[in-house]
C-alpha cells in the first residue's frame, strides 16, 4: 500500500498548498468588520454544521462539542482584524476551531492522537458488506461470490428535492455513525470538501480516511438499500 | 492469500475497494483486476454503482437548519463583539 501513498501525494497538491482568500470572502470579511450581521448569519449557516461534527470528532460529546464551536465563533470575531487572506476563510475557521477542541478533549481527559482511536471500533475488522450475502470460500464453484446480486434502485429524480423519507433515511444513517465516520462523510461527501483538507483538519493520513470514509458510505448505502427494498414491496 | 496476491478479485474482496477505486487510490494493476471484474459481474457493477448513487446522495441533502437557540446565542455573541468593538 506504500506505493499508492507515494503515488497519490506526487499527483495531488501537497497538504500545505495555499488557497488565498476569494474576493468574495474579503468581501465578507470587510462586511463582517463592519459589524454586518446578516454577513455573521450567512457564515453561521454555512460553516456550523461541518464545525459541529468536527468538534464532534475531537472531544466525545455533542454538549462539548456545541461549547468548542459556540467559543470558536468568538475567537473568530475576535481575530477578525489578523486574517491576512493568505488562506481561505474556512481553513482559517477551521483551525481556529480545531485548535479549541483539542484544548477542550485534552481538558475532557480525551488523549491524543486521536489517529490512533480510528481502528479501536469493535466493527474495524468486520466485513464492509455481511458476509452472509457471499458464498462461502469453500464453495467449489461460486466461492466469494453474491448469493444473490444487489438489486438494482433504478435513478433517483434528479430534478426535485429528495424525498423526505429517503432524506430522513440517509440523515438518521449518518447519526448513527461513530464520530469519526461521521466527520468524515459529512465533510467529504455532504459539504464536498477535499481529501486533503479533511486529512488536515482531522489530522488523520489519506489512508485512514478512505477506510472512514469506506465503512461510513457503505453503511449509508445499506440504510438507502433498506429503504429501497422496503418501498419496492409496500 | 491476500487480495493483491492473485491476478483476481473475488466479489467479497471487491467489494471491500470500492472506496479505494473510486477515490482513484488503488494501483494500476489493482484498477485492472478491478475493472475486469466490473466487467463480467453485474452484482459487482450493482454495487459500485450504488455505492455512487450512495455519494451523489449525499451530496444533495439540504442544509441542515441550526436549532433557533444556538442561533440565537451566537447573534448574542455578536451584538455583544460589536458593541464592544464599538467601544
Amino acid at each position: 500500500m506504500d506505493s499508492v501513498e507515494t503515488t497519490n501525494e506526487f499527483e495531488s497538491d501537497p497538504p500545505d498548498a495555499p488557497v488565498l482568500a476569494t474576493l468574495d470572502e474579503q468581501r465578507l470579511v470587510e462586511a463582517l468588520r463592519n459589524g454586518d450581521e446578516d454577513a455573521f448569519t450567512s457564515l453561521v449557516m454555512q460553516y456550523q454544521n461541518s464545525m459541529l461534527r468536527i468538534a464532534h470528532y475531537y472531544v466525545g460529546s455533542s454538549a462539548a462539542a456545541e461549547d468548542v464551536v459556540q467559543e470558536t465563533w468568538l475567537g473568530v470575531l475576535r481575530g477578525l482584524d489578523n486574517f491576512a487572506g493568505r488562506s481561505s476563510l474556512r481553513t482559517w475557521i477551521f483551525r481556529i476551531l480545531t485548535n479549541r477542541a483539542k484544548t477542550r478533549g485534552i481538558r475532557d481527559g480525551r488523549t491524543i492522537p486521536f489517529a490512533s482511536l480510528q481502528f479501536q471500533d469493535d466493527e474495524a475488522s468486520e466485513p464492509i458488506v455481511n458476509a452472509d450475502r457471499f458464498w462461502p470460500a469453500d464453495h467449489p464453484q461460486w466461492a466469494n461470490v453474491w448469493v444473490s446480486y444487489p438489486r438494482s434502485w433504478g435513478q433517483f429524480p434528479e430534478d426535485r428535492a429528495l424525498a423526505a423519507e429517503l432524506q430522513a433515511v440517509i440523515q438518521h444513517s449518518i447519526e448513527m455513525l461513530p464520530p469519526n465516520q461521521r466527520a468524515v462523510i459529512s465533510l467529504r461527501d455532504i459539504e464536498g470538501i477535499s481529501s486533503e483538507e479533511v486529512c488536515n483538519v482531522l489530522e488523520i493520513s489519506e489512508s485512514n480516511q478512505r477506510v472512514l470514509l469506506h465503512r461510513a458510505r457503505a453503511k449509508v448505502r445499506r440504510a438507502v438499500e433498506q429503504y429501497q427494498n422496503e418501498a419496492s414491496i409496500a | 492469500m491476500s487480495a493483491t496476491d492473485k491476478d483476481y478479485f473475488t466479489c467479497q474482496e471487491l467489494v471491500e475497494l470500492v472506496t479505494n477505486y473510486i477515490e482513484d487510490a488503488l494501483t494500476p494493476i489493482e484498477r485492472a483486476r478491478f475493472e475486469a471484474h466490473l466487467a463480467i459481474c453485474r452484482g459487482c457493477t450493482t454495487y459500485v454503482q450504488q455505492m455512487r448513487q450512495t455519494i451523489a446522495l449525499l451530496g444533495k441533502l439540504p442544509e441542515t437548519t441550526i436549532a433557533p437557540q444556538a442561533r440565537d446565542q451566537l447573534l448574542m455573541i455578536f451584538r455583544d463583539w460589536k458593541r464592544a468593538k464599538q467601544g
